[in-house]
């Protein structure tokens, strides 16, 4: 099996309104900033692959218009999933192992401004028993954290204690959206305060893989992709035991998180009991340094979030401050599903 | 050519509004006729576990499950979370708490609301019972909403067992329609903001790009052959040629043109690719590759409606055949 790694990250600035960038123009800057940092042009990028969702720019095929950022005339060989675009680095990381390209480039992106991410989300759910009720993102997310609560595993002060050192530690992340401490504020839905929800926010985020000796040219210290797999969970909530992530822990193991300790975590966890649910679940210990961006509690641009998760634990390998990182991604209600990548860095 | 200015971006409201229509499997239809006659069914799983609502496929093994049963319409609250601020097509108007409920006899459960005058008389182990609607059409708002109910002590919780049940009724429900509107306001961004007010003063700009110098009508604001961004602002036109087109003989509903008549592509004079339009002004079939034309406006469009012939001599083939 050949080796491939993450040798580029850019993410936009996250912020809660970009009315005057179309989604092309938000994303052109993290794709520019890629190929920059490579020295790769679009003609040497060997596939392409990208996450959005429809539903949150209202549109059918909304994709195709960022698709000019790229560069995709004369055609390239190219994807989509209206995933995260985690999900969208995972198609590229096949490809790329069974040796159709060499090098790919991924990018997502998600302008939630123009709606409302709260009822946009809602139509993910079961259509049948589940949907025509409404339930909003953050009412589910509250289902769960009071399952935990209920069950001892957390309280409302270290869940305020989540969100402060997410965001405490996004001061120093230049592109988030919540850098610094802030209030908890009152419950959007108890037992959730404002502080343990995520902001609503636009952004993209790009990232370039290669395999092997392709990799070692085009990055000093490449972050070496050592496994990466994803599961799901029966998509009734009242099927699942809300306060474990079955789904998180199997793709962990078969990305091989359990074989070594990891010294670094990004966790895609939008609300701070989601961070609890997930530390059991993917066996983090009080060593290791979570969310060190700040996380989604400071940025969280839907379909981006998660390859963000991604980018921020390679850069922090290429910068040498981690040897050894987990990263994850998830969608869907209250974790339903769930990807963990393990990447490392060479020894120095 | 001017570098484009920053106007301000135009926004509209855009809502997206669609009727879901559904149809149902044999286990989902039992289940909401079930609804609609006040009878809660479950399925049964190989191991005995009995789902509420209920599924087709065991959601551990795969298999299929077919084994119905009826459980109570009374069960006990297994989590919840408290909603102070309603929204549009959630159950309850007034603030209740988002709950699953384990109905006695069934091993999993439905999410749902309870109508509780606060937070602090809601917990987990709770009481409760369906509350069903007044009118009742086979769907999961046939329950109303859970109301609090009987001791809570919770001896009786579980207590009642689930019942085999046929799931046929009279006039099973096949399908459910399942309403969805999602409310935008939406921006076109830059470059096309500027193509649009440019439009409102019988204008059409485009804008080159900075790499290969194609210009791009209407603009995106990026070179899909570079990938870069397209900023230079190019007024073009209004003249242009017609570089193909096709002859429209059926009438679309609500279109007052009278058919046939001819849609092209035209190369507007300056622009590096073809835009379309409808081809006015002259007999349908004696429109030709070549022709040249130029827009024609109505009294307060933000378009033009037509183009139509400018009497000029035809352009010759290899001054437009790029942009077919
Ligand atoms: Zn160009």
């Amino acid at each position: 099996m050949r080796d491939v790694a993450i040798v580029a990250f850019a993410q936009s600035d996250h912020r809660r309104r970009t009315d005057e960038c179309s989604e092309v123009d938000m994303v052109m800057p993290v794709l520019h900033s890629v190929l920059a940092q490579t020295g790769l042009r679009t003609s040497d990028i060997g596939f392409t692959c990208s996450g959005s969702s429809d539903y949150l720019a209202g549109r059918a095929f909304s994709f195709t218009m960022t698709l000019d950022g790229v560069g995709a005339w004369p055609p390239i060989s190219e994807s989509h999933v209206e995933m995260d675009g985690a999900w969208a680095l995972y198609e590229a990381w096949v490809k790329l192992l069974t040796g159709e390209a060499d090098t790919a480039l991924v990018y997502s992106y998600g302008k939630s401004s123009p709606g409302s991410v709260r009822d946009v989300l809602t139509r993910q759910l079961d259509p049948y028993y589940v949907a025509p009720l409404w339930p909003d993102s953050v009412a589910l997310a509250a289902l769960q954290a009071q399952a935990l609560i209920d069950a001892g595993e957390t309280d409302e002060p270290a869940l305020a204690g989540v969100a402060a050192r997410s965001r405490g530690d996004a001061a120093g992340n230049p592109h988030a959206q919540l850098p610094g401490p802030r209030p908890q504020g009152d419950y959007l839905v108890r037992p959730l305060r404002t502080g343990d929800c995520p902001p609503i926010s636009d952004g993209a985020a790009a990232v370039v893989l290669a395999a092997g000796d392709r990799a070692r040219a085009l990055c000093q210290r490449p972050a070496w992709i050592r496994g990466m797999d994803h599961r799901i969970e029966a998509h009734s909530l009242g099927v699942r035991d809300l306060t474990d992530s079955p789904s998180a822990r199997l793709a962990a193991e078969r990305a091989g998180a359990f074989e070594r300790p990891v010294d670094t975590a990004e966790l895609h966890a939008p609300f701070t009991s989601q961070e609890v649910v997930l530390r059991k679940a993917l066996r983090l210990g009080d060593g290791v340094r979570v969310n060190p961006s700040g996380g989604a509690l400071a940025a969280n641009t839907v379909m981006a979030a998660g390859l963000v998760r991604l980018g921020e634990a390679a850069a922090r390998i290429q910068r040498g401050e981690s040897d050894r990182a987990l990263a994850h991604a998830t969608s869907g209600p209250c974790l339903q599903q769930n990807l963990v990548a393990v990447l490392e860095g060479e020894a120095q | 050519m001017t570098a484009a200015p920053s106007p301000e971006v135009l926004r509209a409201p855009l809502v997206v509004e669609f009727p879901f229509t559904r149809s149902l499997g044999p286990v989902q239809s039992a289940f909401l006729t079930g609804l609609r006659e006040r009878t809660v069914l479950g399925v049964r799983t190989g191991d005995g576990t009995v789902l509420v609502p209920p599924v087709e496929y065991d959601p551990v093994t795969a298999d299929e499950i077919r084994d119905l049963v009826e459980v109570a319409p009374t069960g006990t609250v297994t989590t919840w979370a408290w909603e102070a601020s309603p929204r549009r097509g959630q159950p309850l108007t007034t603030p209740f708490a988002w709950v699953l409920v384990k109905l006695d006899g069934a091993d999993t459960a439905l999410l749902h609301v309870l109508d509780a005058p606060g937070p602090d008389t809601v917990h987990s182990g709770q009481r409760v019972r369906i509350r069903w609607a007044a009118e009742r059409t086979g769907a999961i708002t046939d329950i109303a909403c859970f109301e609090p109910y009987g001791s809570e002590s919770g001896t009786a919780a579980g207590s009642a067992p689930a019942t085999a049940h046929s799931g046929l009724f009279d006039d099973a429900v096949t399908g459910i329609t399942a309403p969805a509107r999602l409310d935008y306001v939406y921006s076109p961004g830059r470059a096309q903001s500027d193509y649009i007010n440019a439009l409102a003063e019988r204008k059409t700009v485009g804008e080159r790009c900075p790499s290969c110098a194609k210009v791009y009508v209407p603009p995106r604001g990026a070179c899909p052959t570079c990938g870069v961004a397209t900023t230079d602002r190019v007024e073009v036109g209004p003249a242009g040629t017609l570089t193909t087109y096709c002859i429209v003989n059926i009438k679309a509903r609500g279109l007052d043109i009278e058919v046939p008549y001819v849609y092209g592509h035209i190369a507007l004079d300056g622009a590096g690719l073809a835009l379309h339009g409808r081809i006015g002004g002259i007999p349908y079939d004696q429109v030709r590759m070549g022709l040249r034309v130029e827009p024609v406006w109505t009294e307060g469009a933000r378009f033009p409606d037509h183009y139509r012939p400018t009497g000029e001599p035809d352009a010759d083939y290899d001054t437009y055949k790029e942009l077919i």
